[in-house]
């Protein structure tokens, strides 16, 4: 029995250890998180935040260390354990069966008997119930992949409710959803802290940890470097934690010197393989020297545009790429031809699109370039030219270890950027697409890969940039557009604009509505999705 | 970091497969009252100590090198190609068709005419699968096994109604013209006084297969196309973004994987029997899987684990004249090795693995 | 065409379908489950052998039927050794298990009888026997619905019956238990399972368990009831027309039973009719040999309606973080 301090911890971790072959994910890592209270963790992509929580929740076991739940010394050698011992997680990746109403995703792993049937008169009750208690209102029959995003997280939480969860643990939640929706959430979360749930927030966005947690824990290469007080922390000290060194949380660049249009973007409409319509009738220009941001929840259509800008999906419309149409459906709609019109692309999923992370670094750098002249001789291509350029390119953007032959999935997240930005930036581009650019890159890469992208934008290139993080739009672009459910609900300049305007549009609010925020928003979020679930059928 | 090297990946996991599927083998053999050691013996001498058991030996591993290829290259866009047995069948309908209606002066030029005709043939039974894998989502496993039966049937049919001469009884066509048949080991390398090679199906073919291995491997790592193969394998969306056609790339590569099956027909239906046969392909497109996966797609891996199999696949036959082991042993074989290679690799990668772990973190 | 003719054929369909209806909804649990079983086919050769082999031997065909399952049950539990335990290549992996049941067979089968690759013929009790149904020999005289009922529905044996049976228990353990929910949820995202606490190896090893008894009683009713012995690959490519009829049926178990039927009566026509004159041009045998390939390429094409498998369908589980 553990006693430290007056309360037992509801949760308290002592020495833990893991390695990942010859990675250390977490060393040595002790936290105490008191009963009722919101405890944030964050930490840089790769810190080891999730592995912890992994070990916590059953799926890894620590190397060394102990657990202690409650003030008891508890083994969680499976979900199972630890779903017994009172822990709920939400993952960032919800863990739904898309096909399943959400009666039967609640009850799944938590049914009372061999037969369906007594299970689900019980879960329908029981979800009332949690409804009317923590203002979890969702349509118990639904399916859940008709349901929104934040709705489907709010099945994730019932279902850790259902279990009779003490202790919430959710892995970065906001990801997914608009401001409005996140605002929503954290109420939840208050609701579930005044009840007495004790809850742990993972992520790496300071500002909800400096809004909602009563303790924030700093994790840095595998080590818990700092545990304090939020009221007696600041953003900068936070930062400072997790880097190891001071951090420039703003971008410093010059103001913009907009010249000629490059891109001019007219009704362009995207319709999915499901018949869906992603993009419908989009309006946009990009000039020479400045950046467009463009913001948005994921799944309003900034992909898929995207896409056709780049050459890989087909759309109606007219692109005009400096004065000259694009094709955006013919021979000429492909990456290649795209490339050849002086655009290139770093895509938003660098592991599924921009690199074949089973390449070598010399493959990927040819890769969409691999019918470039200097790359051949005669009929066959000349490898050893490749190597060569690569080897110029990696020590250029500084990328570690600069080794051409080291197969891609061996570098670390910020390195794999460093390539797909090197190989892309280095065409000298008229035009650079960038999606993501900074997703899962270490905080020394992405003011690096920030630079880049500013000093192409001051050489008088044109840049479109697509992210679904309002701090790097706002810090970035030149001008910003947000896009909601295919549209660009407005363009605004990001001095004169703040979090809670774009918030808004980005859930499709062009005026203060006269109800309740979240209402309007839920109202525009649940249009949205039957506008596409009607699409679909 | 990798656990292990590639090398070690790609040599001792194929290894490793083998002793546990020898050992698994002998197992067997002992299980039907049978000596291990004395039926390798026989399997060795049969095979590999007389220039005749050579000559089997090559002839088939010649087959091997061709589907093993086939698979390679199918495997290589991320494509199994379980059609190779089809795809030779229908190549040796496009080689009799060849043989036997076109007037050939000399074999080196019927060899040219028959090559053609087998690859295009074999490329057309892989062209429909691969069309409704590109354009309709068909899983090419499911469709190129049901083309295997459905070119079973239709070859079938062409003997028994088409092709069979008047007044023959079992189904197969004429006998080919005396000048596209293939100079044979013996023809080749016998001299005046010493006779190699005596009664071996072993042909010409064998060096074409030899010169498919060069001709892949410079696709794969040397050209444009073979760069986009092995991209579009590894990652459809990153092909995608790469400028890459998906549809374009699953046509070809299965273009080419059915070209190289259907080459096959060349040693077996132009080389060795000179007719066309029903069984000609006797279970060589399922051979082919076991050599692309113990050859790691690779053509050097590849021609070697063809030898192997043309070695099983002789010792087997000498095996079944002399004991009590049926040929099927050979069968048998075949599946522990694809079963040990490509489906519980990681469990024989497991153990080595962490050997490599011991052993760097003895130097580390 | 008369109704005798008629009843023979459909008869006959019902026999030719039983084999492929087991082995559909052995595949259906498998697959349900997110494990491709393209190993169908190796598994009904497995359990021919094995019971025909013990019922000829033992001379009891219920000794039979548990050595044909015990024997597809092994090659099922490689099949999850490999696909879930070791999470490889469920492709290959069936495509080995098939391979190795049609060397073993042969193989065991030499060494046992020396009759080349074969059994004995089975006799007496060791062969299941139709049985009559209760009032079919009364009822024979009723008009239309007597001779349906002897001839057709009436006089078949244990397995057949058991493999019609089956369609209404797959449908009700599938959609009415919790076993059949989770089954359903394992195929659909394992991790949705794995994080509600259930094992993901528990759930999809039963599943292909419970593929292994199916297939089991497949190739036991080939060789004990269908036929009388087991020859050489006599499962004839059925395990692929069964993964066949799962596909057509969407991995649904009404629909596998109307697929199967459907497969069925090709091969009873093929087998009654040999080349078919249809006046303007005849069919040949081997085209109705070959129908229910191409049926199915068509079907996968997607001319008939796509096919949406079980989303986790091939892929290895493996956790992420």
């Amino acid at each position: 029995m553990a006693r430290t301090g007056a309360v037992s911890a509801a949760i308290e971790l002592k020495g833990i250890s893991k390695a990942f072959g010859p990675v250390q994910a977490n060393k040595d890592i002790s936290i105490r998180v008191i009963p009722g209270t919101i405890h944030g963790i964050i930490g840089e992509n790769g810190a080891g935040k999730s592995t912890l929580m992994s070990i916590l929740y059953g799926f890894y076991k620590a190397d060394k260390g102990e657990i202690f739940i409650q003030g008891h010394k508890t083994q969680i050698p499976d979900s199972q354990a630890a779903i017994a011992a009172g822990i709920g997680m939400v993952f960032q990746h919800f863990k739904l069966v898309p096909n399943f109403t959400v009666l039967e995703n609640v009850i799944l792993g938590a049914e009372d008997g061999a037969l369906l049937k007594p299970s689900i008169a019980k879960a329908r009750k029981a979800l009332t119930d949690l409804a009317e208690e923590y203002e979890l209102k969702i349509d118990p029959d639904a399916v859940v992949e008709t349901l929104s995003v934040g709705h489907q997280q709010r099945v994730e939480i019932l279902k850790a409710l259902y279990r009779q969860a003490d202790i919430l643990i959710l892995d970065e939640p906001t990801g997914v959803l608009t401001p409005a929706e996140a605002d929503q959430l954290f109420r939840i979360l208050n609701r579930l802290r005044e009840e007495g749930k004790t809850i742990i927030l993972i992520t790496h966005k300071l500002r909800e940890i400096m809004d909602i947690t009563d303790t924030v824990s700093v994790m840095r290469r595998g080590e818990m470097t700092a545990t304090v007080k939020t009221s007696e922390t600041s953003p900068d000290q936070l930062a400072e934690l997790m880097v190891g060194r001071k951090v420039l949380l703003r971008v410093d660049k010059q103001p913009a010197q907009p010249g000629a249009p490059v891109l001019k973007i007219h009704d362009l409409r995207v319709v999915d393989k499901d018949g869906v319509e992603r993009v419908k009738g989009i309006d946009l220009e990009v000039r020479a020297g400045e950046i467009l941001g463009i913001a948005g929840v994921a799944g309003n259509g900034q992909s898929e545009l995207l896409e056709v800008l780049g050459g890989f999906r087909a759309a109606t419309g007219t692109i005009e790429m400096n004065g000259q149409p694009i094709d955006l459906t013919g021979k000429h709609s492909d990456g290649q031809s795209r490339r050849a019109r002086g655009i290139a692309h770093v895509p938003e999923d660098r592991q599924r699109e921009g690199l074949i992370m089973d390449f070598h670094a010399w493959e990927n750098v040819a890769f969409g370039y691999h019918h470039d002249p200097a790359y051949q001789s005669g009929p066959l291509m000349n490898n050893a030219a490749i190597k060569a350029d690569t080897e110029r390119k990696m020590e250029k953007f500084d990328v570690r270890p600069p080794n051409p032959m080291l197969t891609a999935k061996n570098f670390s997240g910020g390195n794999q950027q460093k390539i797909v930005v090197a190989r892309e930036i280095e065409r000298n581009p008229d035009l650079l697409l960038v999606g993501q650019p900074t997703r899962g890159v270490d905080i020394g890469a992405i003011e690096f890969i920030h630079q880049q992208i500013v000093s192409l934008r001051d050489a008088g290139k044109a840049v479109l940039l697509v992210s679904v993080e309002l701090d790097e739009i706002l810090s970035l672009s030149d001008r910003v557009a947000v896009m909601f459910d295919g549209h660009v609900m407005g363009e605004r300049d990001p001095k004169q604009t703040d979090e809670k305007e774009l918030g808004l549009l980005m859930a499709g609010i062009t005026e203060m509505p006269d109800k309740p925020i979240i209402e309007a928003v839920e109202e525009q979020l649940k249009a949205k999705q039957a506008r596409e679930a009607a699409q679909h059928g | 970091m990798d656990r292990m090297p590639a090398w070690a990946d790609a040599v001792l996991v194929p290894l490793f497969s083998l002793v546990l599927a020898a050992i698994l083998s002998a197992l067997v053999i002992i299980g039907i009252g049978e000596d291990p050691v004395a039926a390798f013996k026989l399997m060795v001498d049969g095979a590999l100590m007389r220039s005749s058991g050579w000559g089997y030996t090559l002839y088939y591993a010649t087959n091997f090198i061709f589907t093993g290829l086939a698979v390679a290259v199918a495997f290589h866009a991320r494509m199994f190609n379980i059609g190779g047995e089809g795809q030779a069948m229908i190549g040796g309908l496009g080689v009799a068709l060849v043989c036997l209606y076109l007037p050939w002066p000399h074999w080196t030029l019927a060899l040219l005419g028959s090559a053609a005709g087998a690859a295009l043939f074999g490329a057309l039974w892989a062209l429909i699968p691969a069309y409704l894998q590109a354009k309709r989502g068909s899983h090419i496993v499911i469709t190129t096994i049901m083309f295997n039966f459905i070119a079973a049937a239709l070859l079938n049919y062409i003997l028994v109604n088409l092709l069979r001469p008047p007044g023959a009884m079992d189904p197969a066509s004429a006998n080919f013209p005396e000048a596209t048949h293939l100079p044979t080991f013996r023809d080749m390398f016998s001299t005046a006084d010493t006779i190699l090679f005596r009664g071996a199906p072993a042909n010409v073919t064998f060096f074409i297969a030899v010169l498919a291995c060069v001709l892949v491997w410079l696709l794969m790592w040397r050209t444009r196309l073979g760069y986009e193969i092995r991209a579009f394998g590894h990652s459809e969306s990153a092909a995608k973004y790469a400028g890459i056609a998906p549809v374009r790339i699953t046509v070809v590569a299965m273009l080419i994987s059915g070209a190289l099956a259907g080459l096959m027909a060349l040693n077996t239906t132009q080389g060795e029997s000179e007719r066309l046969i029903l069984n000609a392909t006797e279970g060589a497109g399922f051979i082919g899987i076991a050599v692309a996966l113990m050859g790691r797609s690779h053509p050097v891996g590849v021609f070697l684990a063809a030898i192997l199999f043309g070695f099983l696949y002789q010792g087997g036959a000498e095996l079944a004249l002399w004991t009590n082991i049926p040929r099927e042993l050979i069968v048998v074989i075949q599946a522990l090795v694809i079963l040990f290679t490509g489906a519980l690799d990681n469990m024989v990668r497991m153990p080595l693995e962490r050997l490599f772990l011991a052993f760097r973190r003895k130097e580390g | 065409m008369d109704l005798l003719t008629i009843l023979q054929v459909l008869d006959s369909t019902v026999r030719l379908a039983t084999p492929l209806l087991l082995a559909c909804l052995a595949g259906l649990f498998s697959e349900r489950a997110g494990i491709i079983d393209i190993g169908l086919e190796g598994k009904m050769l497995g359990s021919a052998f094995f019971a025909a082999a013990i019922a000829s031997l033992s001379g009891s065909v219920w000794l039979g039927l548990l050595a044909g399952i015990g024997a597809s049950l092994v090659l099922s539990a490689i099949h999850g050794l490999a696909s879930i335990t070791y999470r490889g290549n469920q492709l290959i992996s069936g495509l080995a298990i098939t391979m190795l049941a049609q060397g073993m067979t042969v193989l065991i089968a030499q060494d046992w009888f020396k009759q080349g690759g074969r059994t004995p013929s089975l006799e007496g009790g060791a062969r299941f026997e139709p049985i009559t149904l209760p009032f079919a020999e009364a009822l024979q005289g009723v008009p239309v619905l007597g001779p349906i009922y002897h001839d057709l529905i009436s006089g078949h044996t244990i397995l057949v019956y058991v493999a019609f049976i089956m369609v209404p228990v797959t449908w009700w353990v599938l959609f009415r238990t919790r076993f059949g929910l989770r089954l359903r949820a394992v195929g659909e995202n394992p991790a949705a399972v794995d994080t509600a606490g259930v094992s993901v190896v528990g759930l999809r090893f039963a599943a292909v368990m419970i593929c292994g008894v199916l297939c089991g009683l497949a190739g036991a009713y080939l060789a004990t009831g269908l036929q009388a012995g087991f020859v050489k690959e006599m499962t004839a490519g059925r395990g692929y027309i069964a993964l066949a009829a799962l596909i057509f049926a969407k991995w649904r178990p009404w629909y596998a039973l109307y697929a199967c039927l459907l497969f069925g009566l090709l091969q009873a026509v093929a087998l009654r009719y040999q080349n078919i004159d249809l006046g303007a041009f005849v069919l040949p045998v081997q085209f109705m040999d070959a129908l229910p390939y191409i049926l199915t390429v068509v079907i996968l094409a997607g001319f008939v309606g796509k096919a949406i498998p079980p989303r986790a369908g091939g892929e290895p589980y493996v956790k992420e973080r």
